[in-house]
């Protein structure tokens, strides 16, 4: 890739091999640990105790504090799929395979808190658990989407073929991603509004938007300690007969 | 506020702590499982690497 400065492609070449990757990965994880830590407990004391009431949900809003975090990270570690899934398929590079498998389990974990927060709030404020609209159900399809890329990456046995196949149904199924965002704004449902998107003037007030920011800061940390650790545990996976497993075993002996 | 009062949540607390816990419980598995998992293959390994080289 000629147009690519030598010293980035120089860098994406070291660090996609995998000792290398393991090794820093290994390093980064205890800071990342510290800082979600710290994020969480500020977003938490901030969203659980510090911000008010609200005047029309009482105490029952307080769940916006995982419930939105959680939903943008299930479409964020989508789109984060969808390129990785690209980038697999165009330059078949075996990071970018292992990042997406890696990926998959903590975006459907999101995915899952999503709706079940969401339901936890909807029942007190819209008197019912569930209702087919387009946003509940579009992010019930990215659920399966993301339960798809885990059982189609199981079900097939050469792990380089699976990944190939799994980049391609990651691609496909990012076309969900915008229905899920603007359906709130097409199908006017029982689901609110953006509530902090609409960066101009934000509906929502400063003691209860910073803890939100945070929390989300702080999924997004979360994500890289997770995908490191499964990450971690796929590049063992694929590679137990390579060289530099054998001296990661030695060195632990 | 007082530790009732707040673990009341305004009588939401039914809906907001289940929330929260149902939260803490997918991103603890979400780590521990690779984590744990990956010992276990390490194991493995060594045990595989060790009977090889008394050969």
């Amino acid at each position: 890739m000629s147009w690519i400065p030598a010293p980035v492609s120089r860098f994406f070449h070291r660090t996609s091999s995998p000792p290398y990757f393991y090794a820093l990965a290994d390093r980064f994880i205890p800071w990342l640990t510290v800082i979600f830590l710290v994020l969480l407990g500020a977003g938490l004391y901030g969203g659980l105790y510090l911000a008010p009431t609200d005047y029309q949900q009482g105490d029952s809003y307080r769940i916006i504090y995982i419930h939105v975090p959680a939903a943008w990270m299930s479409l964020f570690i989508y789109v984060l799929m969808a390129v990785m899934g690209g980038i697999a398929l165009i330059w078949r590079m075996k990071l970018a395979e292992v990042m997406l498998i890696s990926s998959a389990p903590i975006g459907a974990g999101f995915t899952f808190v999503a709706l079940v927060t969401g339901s936890l709030w909807g029942k007190p404020m819209w008197g019912t658990w569930w209702v087919w609209d387009a946003r509940l159900t579009s992010e019930l399809i990215l659920l399966f989407l993301y339960m798809g890329v885990i059982s189609l990456y199981g079900a097939i046995e050469e792990k380089r073929a699976a990944a190939r196949a799994v980049s391609i149904l990651a691609l496909v199924g990012v076309v969900n991603i915008p229905i899920i965002h603007y359906s709130v704004q097409w199908w006017n449902t029982l689901h609110q509004g953006p509530t902090v998107s609409k960066m101009d003037k934000p509906s929502i007030h400063v003691s209860m938007l910073v803890p939100l920011l945070l929390m989300a800061v702080a999924f997004k940390f979360y994500y890289l300690i997770a995908v490191l650790q499964a990450a971690k545990l796929e590049l063992l996976k694929r590679e137990t007969s390579s060289q530099w497993v054998k001296a990661l075993l030695e060195k632990q002996a | 506020m007082s530790w009732e009062s707040f673990l009341y949540m305004g009588g939401y607390a039914i809906y907001v702590w289940p929330a929260y816990g149902v939260t803490a419980l997918v991103l603890v598995v979400n780590i521990v499982l690779p984590v744990l998992q990956r010992k276990q293959l390490l194991r493995e390994l060594t045990i595989k690497q060790k009977r090889s080289q008394a050969r």
